[in-house]
C-alpha cells in the first residue's frame, strides 16, 4: 500500500495538468468559502481540488442528516461543526492544503478582519438578506477582493438557466437569479453546477483569465 | 431618464432608497450597481440618481 505522495509530487502533478505559472498562482492564493453548505462545501472541494493553496473556511453551524442530500459531509460527521467536519475531509483529499477555519456566524462586525488575508471571497450563505449583506461589506470595504456570490439555484429546473453574471470587475454573481429555495427544494445536482460556476469564476479570477 | 436593469425608468431627483421602496425591492436584500460602482447600502438614502445613470439591481433569492 503506497504512502501519501510528497509534498513536490502533489504540486508536480498539478504542474502537469495546468502548468507553472498557473500552479505558482494557484499555490499563493488564499480564498474564503463564506458558508459551507450545499454551495460552499461543493466551492471548497473544487478548489482544493484545483491546487488553491490555502481556504478560509466560514460556518458556525453543525452538519445535519438533512445536509448529506448536498452537501460534502458524511454520515459519520452528523452532529460535527460544518468547519471541521470539512477540514477532515479536505485534507484526505489535498494533503497539503492550508485549512483557516472559523465557526463563528457572520455579521459586518467581524466580516472584514475574518476576510483579510483572501483575495477572493466565495458568498455561498443560504438567506437572501445574509447574501446582500455580506456582498454590501466586502464590495464597500474590501474593495480590492473579488467577491463570488451565489443567487438562485432552487429546484428541477434545468441546469442551462446557471449563469455566471459579471457585475463588476470585481464581483460576479453565479446562478439563475430567481430560483428561491421557498418555490423549490434545493437538490445536489444543481446546487452542484451553480457551485462549479463559482469555483471556476475564482480559478480564472486567481490565472488572470477573463471571467 | 435613467436605464434600470436595461429599461429606460424616469427616476432622476430621486433617492435610490426612495425608488427602490416604490418600485417594490427590499433594500435589505439587493445589490445595486451604479455607472459601474457598487452603491453601498448606507448610501441608498443619500444617493440622489440623475438623469444619464446606469443601473442594475440584483436582488438576491434565498437558497445554498
Amino acid at each position: 500500500m503506497p504512502g501519501l505522495p510528497t509534498a513536490e509530487e502533489w504540486r508536480q502533478a498539478l504542474i502537469a495538468r495546468h502548468g507553472e505559472a498557473r500552479q505558482q498562482r494557484l499555490a499563493a492564493a488564499t480564498v474564503a468559502v463564506c458558508g459551507l453548505g450545499g454551495l460552499g462545501s461543493n466551492i471548497a472541494l473544487a478548489l482544493a481540488r484545483a491546487g488553491v493553496g490555502r481556504l478560509l473556511l466560514l460556518d458556525y453551524d453543525r452538519v445535519e442528516l438533512s445536509n448529506l442530500h448536498r452537501q460534502q459531509y458524511k454520515a459519520a460527521q452528523i452532529g460535527c461543526y460544518k468547519t471541521e467536519a470539512l477540514r477532515q475531509n479536505l485534507l484526505e483529499i489535498a494533503p497539503y492544503l492550508q485549512v483557516v477555519t472559523h465557526t463563528v456566524r457572520l455579521g459586518p462586525e467581524n466580516l472584514p478582519e475574518l476576510l483579510a488575508e483572501a483575495q477572493v471571497v466565495c458568498e455561498a450563505l443560504d438567506q437572501a438578506e445574509a447574501k446582500a449583506m455580506l456582498c454590501d461589506v466586502v464590495l464597500s470595504q474590501l474593495p480590492d477582493k473579488y467577491l463570488v456570490a451565489a443567487s438562485g439555484m432552487a429546484g428541477w429546473g434545468s441546469a442551462n438557466a446557471i449563469r455566471t453574471r459579471r457585475i463588476t470587475e470585481h464581483f460576479y454573481i453565479c446562478g439563475d437569479g430567481c430560483s428561491d429555495v421557498a418555490a423549490g427544494s434545493l437538490n445536489a445536482a444543481r446546487v452542484m453546477v451553480c457551485a462549479a460556476h463559482q469555483a471556476q469564476a475564482v480559478l480564472q479570477i486567481l490565472t488572470g483569465q477573463p471571467v | 431618464m435613467l436605464k434600470i436593469n436595461g429599461e429606460p425608468q424616469a427616476a432622476a431627483g430621486q433617492t435610490l432608497a426612495a425608488y427602490l421602496a416604490a418600485a417594490g425591492y427590499a433594500a435589505e436584500r439587493v445589490a445595486v450597481e451604479r455607472n459601474g460602482e457598487i452603491v453601498p447600502k448606507a448610501q441608498y438614502a443619500a444617493c440622489v440618481l440623475q438623469d444619464g445613470d446606469s443601473l442594475e439591481i440584483v436582488s438576491f433569492v434565498g437558497g445554498g
